[in-house]
């Protein structure tokens, strides 16, 4: 028997799972219209090489990776690409989002499938192959796979001990992962040892809270069925257990360093879910084209899909049955989930869950009170902050004492927003700081550039007038010494026309040196290329910049949170 | 709706739930309390409560803060009832309703109200009423059966409110020194702990009746340990402190240094030790720090009772701690996950 370790804190909220886990996972029925975003991925959105009116066939790469952190897209089934634009999707911001629309010909018509011996390829072949497949972290941070196993070349000195596989799912009503495993418990072993392989993990773990016992026994009969040397382990139930650094916590003992990666500490986390998508990518080669979702809630008929990416969200619910009162929906938990917009949007690869919500299941909270300083919320942060210190640092916008008390070590998992006996939207404060802290950054950044090329220019100019002035004197003194000796000078041909504009010579050097200047000045008047742009290539510039932001925001997160 | 961010659930616990609980258990030593001395206290209780309410809502109305969720919060009330069982029962109406509006109305709304006071405000109440008022808060009750004679209810409410005896009765025939002041003045006369302590006011342990009150207020803070609205930290380090130090000049010279014991089941070391040193607004919020924390008030309780000038010094032990809190509460922050060495936000690097 494994010795298990605790983290600090945690809490028990009701589980809420076993609506969702009476019947088995449900294929949902292929939509009228599909909806596939190109960003559903940490990181750089996919580059669209499709364009609307193509044919496309079911697993046909139709986004491209683009930048270091990316991840492919696929056409989730064969059908007619009809609008390559943007729409929204399920992102807190309700910005809308580069998408392919495709209306599905009813064929499920496939690319050809290329399964590869893993085994006989190489580390870097396999993780490409793992990126142009859309293999991305499924527990919903989304993250490039291929990434998380490419740190260990980042990190030469790190060697992977451990690989764990997170099958904790520790958040309330999700059961997507749950029936994963015990559906597809050999699926997600073969993953497991594919992982494995690539890291030269010595051993694999394979974490489960033991409010899963059919999910244990399955994936244990699995180990023991596929001869592999993995170990099953059934961990407390605790929120927030299935958080990475959590996770690691309770399997290893180890604390991944406060701002680091679990590969610092020799571990990697893959969800059992991601594992189960390797598989398929190498044993069928078959990109990541529909994931497993939770719909429950408020609605008549809670279970699990198999739903295809870019599946309107309104069609799960519908299947489901959304009970009359719901009036709004939560993609993933309750506790980390976002709220959906109230606009229709796409499955993604993110969308581990879906709640409809009403104000009976989910009662708005009474109004805040002033913090007591009753503790409870230090006594259930999982990272050991001190959340109602914290809490004043943000409201009183002291957010350089914030971040002294490690407020970036906060991993947002709301426990101390569910404990508090004030009902302050603890959460709330700390990312409202947090975003305060990156603005902030970004600002001085941006100024500390602008002060840098400022001073630089100054420099510049100065130098110029400088090496104008030496110039100018030493072709004075050049002048004075052919005038002085005139006799001495080697070439007698260019001697007279030398001396003739001698006296003139002062003077005539002043007037270039006049024209110079004018002409510099002109060149640096003469409009740039992001000048004099039509509305809509402006709007397309501020499209593109806004993109990155979000782009770079995500990326952001993702480091600091790496979950899976 | 308007509102609607993770997390999407919390307990239901609230403010005014944990403020109720530690009202209820209150009972149990408020009920020995009125068994041993009369109904007087429960007099007390009341003129505070409205005295409490009162000043809160006037307060809010002047900050310009919404009246009713405050009054609902029920920590108002909990101050009047903390300062109504500090002081004597008999005393005069006007000491209660001074002392608890001073209490509301300084100690915690000029702060900044609910959740600011660096104070616990019935502690602030207490001292300015023995400060201001030594003689008013002198009149202790005498437990059942060992005065010269007994008031009734009636009686009592008639002495609270008009200060009018019945015919005969001296208020020396109802009221005594506390066990504790009686010990001290007896012991400056040179007469021996034991002489003392063979004394009709005393019972086993401390004070006849008194430490049976005591003794209410230790059965209200298990519950509230059971039911986790304090944790252990405080009072067992509170009273493992006084009854260590307490021992240690009692194995001495326990002639003159009366047994750790009666300084447990002696006036407010009980109450205090769940009730008032356990305010989480005014105490520590670090484990360690409450640690520290209470052994400082222990400490200062037992240099007070024994060699200060006032009969206890459960109110000026916790004031002179609240004080420290900030401070202790800086140096005792616990370390972050994945931070080996505690608060080290200078080696902070984010990416």
């Amino acid at each position: 028997m494994r010795t298990l370790y605790q983290f600090h804190g945690g809490i028990h909220p009701p589980t809420n799972k076993t609506q969702s886990t009476q019947r088995g996972i449900a294929h949902a029925p292929l939509p009228a219209k599909l909806i596939v975003p190109f960003r559903q991925h940490a990181g750089e959105a996919a580059k669209p090489i499709v364009q609307a009116g193509d044919h496309v066939l079911k697993g046909q790469l139709i986004g491209m990776p683009d930048g270091f952190v990316s991840s492919a897209v696929h056409a989730p089934t064969s059908g007619t690409i009809t609008a390559i634009d943007m729409q929204p999707i399920a992102h807190p911001s309700e910005l809308p989002d580069l998408c392919a629309t495709l209306i599905p010909d009813g064929k499920e018509e496939w690319v050809p499938r290329v399964a590869i011996d893993y085994r006989n390829s190489t580390s870097a072949e396999l993780r490409q192959l793992l990126r142009m497949s859309g293999v991305v972290g499924l527990g919903g941070a989304v993250f490039p796979s291929d990434l998380k196993l490419r740190f260990l070349r980042l990190h030469p000195a790190h060697k992977i001990n451990t690989l764990i596989l997170d099958g904790a799912e520790c958040e309330p009503y999700i059961t997507c992962d749950d029936m994963l495993m015990r559906e597809r418990a050999a699926e997600i072993v073969q993953g497991a040892e594919m992982l494995r392989f690539i890291l030269e993990a010595e051993e694999v773990l394979i974490g489960i809270e033991d409010n899963k016992p059919q999910a244990i026994a399955a994936m244990q009969q699995a180990v023991a069925d596929s001869g592999l040397p993995f170990e099953v382990v059934a961990m407390p139930t605790i929120y927030p257990g299935g958080s990475a650094k959590q996770l690691i916590r309770v399997l290893t003992g180890l604390e991944v360093p406060s701002c680091g990666l679990p590969t610092d500490i020799g571990v990697q986390c893959f969800n059992v879910a991601t594992s189960y998508s390797v598989y398929r990518a190498f044993a069928h080669g078959e990109p990541l084209l529909s994931r497993i979702v939770t719909v429950t809630g408020n609605v008549r008929q809670p279970r699990n899909f198999e739903a295809l990416i870019g599946t309107p969200v309104q069609d799960l619910v519908a299947l489901s049955e959304a009970l009359p009162d719901t009036d709004r929906y939560i993609m993933g938990g309750p506790m980390m989930g976002a709220p959906l917009p109230s606009v229709p949007v796409p499955v993604v690869k993110a969308s581990n869950c879906i709640i409809a919500a009403s104000d009976r299941l989910f009662p708005p909270p009474p109004p805040a009170l002033p913090c007591i300083r009753c503790t409870r919320c230090a006594q259930v942060c999982p990272a050991d902050l001190q959340p109602m210190d914290l809490f004043w640092f943000a409201q009183s916008r002291e957010f350089g004492k914030a971040q002294e008390f490690s407020l970036f070590d906060c991993i947002e998992c709301g426990a101390c927003s569910y404990v508090c006996p004030s009902h302050i939207p603890l959460v709330q404060y700390y990312r409202f700081a947090k975003s305060e802290i990156r603005m902030r950054e970004q600002d001085k950044q941006a100024a500390d550039h602008a002060r840098e090329r400022h001073e630089y220019r100054e420099y510049r100019i100065e130098r110029e007038k400088q090496e104008r002035a030496e110039k100018l004197a030493a072709k004075e003194k050049a002048v004075q010494a052919a005038n002085i000796q005139p006799a001495t000078q080697a070439q007698p041909t260019t001697v007279p026309a030398n001396s003739n504009i001698a006296p003139e010579s002062a003077t005539q050097q002043k007037i270039q040196a006049a024209i110079d200047h004018a002409r510099e000045q002109a060149a640096a008047h003469k409009p740039k290329n992001t000048e004099n742009l039509t509305p809509q290539q402006q709007a397309e510039i501020a499209e593109i910049e806004a993109r990155r932001a979000h782009i770079r925001k995500l990326a952001q997160s993702e480091v600091e949170h790496p979950k899976e | 709706m308007a509102a609607f961010f993770s997390p999407f659930i919390s307990k239901p616990d609230t403010v005014s739930q944990i403020m109720l609980k530690v009202l209820l258990a209150l009972i149990p030593g408020i009920a020995l309390y009125v068994w041993y001395f009369g109904p007087a206290i429960l007099v007390s209780i009341t003129l505070a409560s409205l005295t409490a309410l009162g000043t809160e809502a006037l307060m809010l109305k002047l900050r310009n803060r919404p009246i009713a969720p405050f009054l609902k919060d029920n920590s108002a009330l909990l101050t009047g009832w903390l300062l109504a069982l500090s002081i004597p029962p008999l005393a005069p109406w006007w000491l209660i309703v001074v002392g608890t509006a001073f209490s509301i109305a300084v100690a915690k709304h000029l702060y900044g109200g609910l959740g600011n006071n660096l104070f616990n405000p019935a502690m602030i109440g207490y001292a300015v009423l023995i400060v201001s008022f030594p003689a008013q808060m002198t009149h202790w009750l005498t437990p059942h059966g060992l005065g010269q004679a007994e008031l009734g209810f009636l009686g009592q409410l008639e002495y609270i409110f008009l200060g009018v005896l019945p015919d005969g009765i001296k208020l020396d025939a109802i009221t005594m020194a506390t066990p504790l002041d009686t010990l001290r003045t007896r012991l400056h006369l040179d007469e021996s702990v034991k002489q003392i302590l063979d004394m009709p006011i005393y019972g086993r342990l401390a004070g006849q009746g008194s430490e049976m009150v005591s003794g209410g207020f230790l059965l209200g803070g298990f519950y509230l340990l059971a039911t986790r609205i304090i944790s252990w930290h405080i009072p067992v380090v509170y009273l493992g402190t006084l009854f260590v130090t307490a021992g240690i000049f009692h194995l001495v010279d326990p002639g003159h240094y009366v047994a750790p014991l009666f300084h447990w089941f002696s006036g407010a070391a009980m109450l205090g030790a769940f009730f008032i040193l356990t305010d989480p607004i005014s105490s520590p919020t670090t484990n360690k720090g409450k640690l520290i924390f209470a052994a400082g008030a222990g400490l200062i309780t037992y240099l007070i009772r024994t060699f200060g000038g006032f009969p206890d010094g459960m109110a000026f032990a916790t004031l002179l701690m609240n004080i420290c809190v900030p401070l202790i509460v800086l140096y005792t922050q616990p370390p972050v996950f994945g931070k080996k060495d505690g608060v080290s936000g200078k080696k902070e690097k984010r990416p």
